[in-house]
């Protein structure tokens, strides 16, 4: 029944306030899973725009015409560049300017390609500067590093056109491209040639795209995520506690990192952290691998949490989500695993998003097989 | 076996100037003396009253190692504090998050002296993002002069891979305003153009002060007549020689209650606990590990502002023995009568309720003269009080990490601020010697070396053992006793850019104090 479509504006539009901001930022960054840049910046960006009076309205993705056109937003790059250039909204404008004028026609919506870390934000801005509402839906439900890791790519929905943004006077646009693998490719050849960084508009969605293939309510619920630590954290509660119960996660691991191996390569921020257990976990180690997001953690020889399921690094104490990019020697951490959305688990979505596209040759096997709802 | 090390740590805080003489870990002599306003005088008087209650043990003193609070104070309390400059290299990147953007309105409000953005910076790769404009450089210095300013803090993007821009601005700077004392972001921080921005920019606004207060040290030295390098306290629980320590301030942010942490686990021969470091001005509250500070995993913020460099893990709250009582409603701080509390506490005859007052009052401690707070209404006093607690306590309980029951260390002038009981902790204990712990953890603080360097065409463990072998000189150089020196961080980051395999790696040694050239040993 498409009830939803008939709901009236105010249960399908909602003006998201600057708490939300605050909240999402948190939300965000855990579902980063490391990756995604730390949405500081960008959160940094919108407390500026609500000062100045600007603000961000949330659509209900049902409530999307079939026909709507929705702009999927990312920044795209090394999270550690991240750190040295920094998120500006004016620069994220610019490629979403660049589609319409390439396609003629104006935008109904933009929506976040990956909510997971600054990329859930990163649409905010725009939509603060332009006034097109956020759709309450992303592409990933998490961050990944590539183009092809998308639900829309799983789908083997169109995957062109793209429009980049240099801080340059760079402008470039991607008409048309053989495969979702062949637009990472030449996409992030261009985005490293630019300095790893580029404000991005990937292919352009319809409405009945997004409502059959996004990953819906992602804000919202990064939003509520981002709510439930802060609320834990004013309470003295334990945050990672709150975090598991309100993104109905599993604990793997707490520990404290002993070693970080990281090299920026090809555009990918890759390494790998090694962790040695205290508490529950003291007397053995871990090793989680990373490439911008972490994707496998082993303890030995054996796998024990892998991609596409979330794997969390979070501050033992505060909860806050820890970067691939800012992780260091000494910081104490649980390793928290999280449910991949549905579309992930299928035959296609592995091979996407599988440890196999990662560069690790396992077999799949979800912290949660058999726990599932 | 090595000669036996004597040597003098000195705390300098807001209110009290402490010093103790220390032979190996034994506690020779401590004395306990106000700081006063030109900082000179009170540590000379320290030093003087240390050597007579010391007599012959003074004798063979070769370190003075000073620490102090100064810098965090003059922070937190927004006073002291110099106008800086922001110069950051970085168009037409980052255009819309300026140079202050995250600071506390109030403290930007003092601090800022200019905001220039002008082009230039590098890329990850070590490409430049595009050309620097000098042209630009050169109009801020000449504005920033113009408006009175002598402090900058240069900052530019990537500068910790390549401090190319930031080096050639500064010399453009000194050329166009050459009385201006320029801080670069690459020598203080690392990657995360903010956060290392704001170490600059605080850094530039305390320079003036920790000239004055510096000089004042070495002049202190020199007038009590030891022989005797001096050395002023780190964050990390290292030492630094003076003339390096004296241009970078907020290196020694933290070095107060790190010292203070580091003393009292010698004093209590506890090493692993909760500590509560009550000064004249605030209260630090850490978590001792095996005898040294938790380091902070993430941001830090100091008086509001975000950090990132190396840092004790520490909650500052502003509750101290100076602190400002405020009557309907009654208020705990922020502000403290600091180095004042001799002239303007109510028990030692002046006319202002601290918290000090409200402990005499409440009979925790007998202090000045007791009459003079006989006035006070014991309702008043009572809930002072019990503000107070509550909020030692909470903040305690902030800091802990889990439930385990552990004991907390009280140290500190104004450690009898701090509750007998409180949740979570399994017993309080005063430390003896508590009110000097500082002083103490100054004199055992260690010398450190650091290197910091790109190496090429060698594998990253090569790259380690021989920037590792340079800290050691480094740290033999300040004078550490090479026997003692061990590695306290490596840290490496590959450079992709340059031809073949490049690393940069930063290594960080500490060693105990050696003894002196012979002529000053005994």
């Amino acid at each position: 029944m498409s009830t939803l479509a008939r709901r009236s504006p105010s249960q399908t539009h909602r003006a998201l306030t600057a708490d939300d901001m605050e909240a999402l930022a948190i939300g965000a960054w855990i579902l980063g899973t490391g990756g995604g840049g730390d949405p500081y910046h960008k959160l940094l960006n919108m407390r500026q725009l609500y000062a100045e009076g600007r603000s961000v309205e949330l659509i209900d993705p049902m409530a999307l015409p079939d026909d709507a056109l929705v702009a999927v937003l990312s920044n795209m790059g090394a999270p550690l560049v991240g750190q040295e250039r920094l998120a500006d909204p004016d620069f994220a404008v610019k490629p979403l300017r660049m589609m319409e004028e390439h396609l003629g026609r104006k935008f109904d919506a933009v929506m976040a390609l990956e909510i997971g870390g600054g990329n859930g934000v990163h649409p905010m801005m725009v939509a603060a500067m332009t006034g097109y509402p956020v759709v309450d839906a992303d592409t990933m439900g998490r961050a990944y590093p590539e183009a092809q890791m998308t639900s829309v790519a799983v789908a083997g929905l169109r995957c062109y056109p793209l429009t980049m943004a240099d801080i340059r006077d760079n402008e470039i646009i991607f008409p048309r491209a053989a495969s979702w693998r062949w637009m990472e490719r030449i996409s992030r050849k261009a985005c490293t040639e630019i300095g790893s960084v580029a404000a991005t508009c990937k292919a352009p969605r319809t409405g009945a795209e997004v409502k059959q293939h996004g990953i819906l309510y992602s804000v919202s619920k990064a939003i509520d995520l981002g709510r439930k630590v802060a609320q834990a954290r004013r309470a003295h509660a334990d945050p990672i506690e709150a975090v598991l119960e309100a993104g109905h996660g599993k604990l793997i691991f707490t520990g404290k990192i002993t070693d970080v191996e990281r090299r920026a390569t090809e555009g990918f921020l890759r390494g790998k952290a090694k962790l040695e257990g205290l508490g529950p976990d003291a007397g053995s180690d871990m090793v989680v691998h990373f490439q911008n997001e972490f994707s496998v953690a082993f303890k030995g020889d054996v796998p024990v949490v892998m991609t596409p399921d979330l794997i969390c690094l979070l501050d033992t104490v505060s909860g806050e989500g820890i970067g691939t990019d800012v992780i260091r020697f000494g910081q104490r951490v649980s390793v928290l695993a999280l449910p991949a959305p549905e579309v992930f688990l299928s035959e296609a979505g592995l091979s996407a998003v599988g440890p196999k596209a990662f560069g690790f040759d396992i077999p799949f096997k979800s912290v949660f097989e058999g726990a599932s709802a | 076996m090595s000669t036996p090390m004597k040597r003098i740590g000195i705390d300098v805080g807001g209110t009290n100037t402490d010093a103790a003489l220390l032979d190996g870990s034994k506690v020779l002599a401590a004395v306990k003396t106000f700081t006063t306003a030109d900082v000179t005088s009170g540590v000379r008087t320290a030093l003087k009253e240390l050597v007579a209650k010391a007599g012959p043990a003074a004798e063979g003193v070769t370190a003075v190692m000073i620490g102090t609070t100064h810098y965090t104070n003059a922070v937190v309390e927004r006073r002291n504090l110099g106008r800086a400059a922001a110069i950051r290299v970085s168009l037409p990147a980052s255009a819309s998050l300026k140079p202050f953007c995250d600071w506390p309105a109030d403290l930007a409000a003092q601090v800022v002296g200019g905001v220039h953005l002008v082009h230039g910076g590098h890329e990850y790769d070590g490409r430049e993002l595009v050309p620097m404009d000098e042209a630009e450089v050169a109009a801020a210095a000449r504005a920033i002069r113009a408006a009175g300013v002598n402090a900058v803090a240069i900052s530019a993007t990537f500068s910790p891979l390549t401090a190319a821009c930031e080096e050639r601005a500064a010399e453009i700077v000194r050329n166009e305003h050459p009385d201006c004392h320029v801080t670069l972001s690459s020598a203080l921080g690392r990657i995360g153009l903010l956060e290392r921005e704001n170490v600059a920019l605080m850094n530039a606004s305390l320079i003036d002060l920790a000239r004055e207060t510096t000089q004042a040290f070495v002049d202190a030295v020199a007038a009590s007549g030891l022989n005797a390098r001096l050395y002023i306290t780190q964050n990390d629980g290292t030492v630094a020689l003076a003339e390096a320590a004296r241009e970078y301030p907020v290196f020694s942010f933290a070095s107060g209650p790190t010292n203070s942490m580091r003393g009292a686990a010698l004093l209590a021969g506890i090493e692993n606990a909760m500590v509560c470091d009550v000064g004249g001005t605030t209260a630090d509250i850490g978590c001792l590990v095996n005898g040294f500070p938790r380091e902070a995993n993430n941001v830090v913020e100091v008086g509001g502002v975000r950090t990132l460099f190396r840092m004790p893990d520490l909650l500052s709250i502003a509750v101290g023995g100076g602190t400002i009582i405020g009557s309907d409603p009654i208020t705990v701080g922020p502000r403290s009568v600091g180095y004042r509390l001799g002239q303007e506490a109510l028990v030692f005859g002046g006319s202002t309720v601290t918290s000090t007052d409200i402990a005499v009052a409440s009979g925790l401690i007998d202090l000045g003269d007791r009459s003079k707070v006989a006035h006070l209404d014991p309702a008043f006093v009572k809930a002072a009080l019990a503000k107070i607690h509550e909020t030692v306590a909470e903040s305690v309980d902030r800091m802990k990490t889990d439930a385990t029951e552990v004991p907390l260390l009280a140290v500190g002038g104004g450690a009898m601020l701090i509750p007998d009981r409180i949740p979570g902790i399994s017993e309080v204990v005063h430390v003896e010697h508590s009110n000097v712990a500082n002083a103490v953890g100054a004199a055992i603080a260690q010398i450190s070396g650091e290197t910091d360097r790109i190496y090429r065409d060698v594998e990253r463990d090569e790259a380690i053992a021989m920037a590792r072998a340079e800290a050691v000189e480094s740290a033999a150089r300040a004078g550490a006793d090479p026997a003692t020196i061990k590695v306290i961080d490596v840290e490496d980051l590959p450079l992709s850019y340059l031809p073949g395999k490049a690393i940069r790696t930063r290594v960080r040694v500490v060693g105990e104090a050696a003894a002196l050239a012979p002529e000053a040993a005994e």
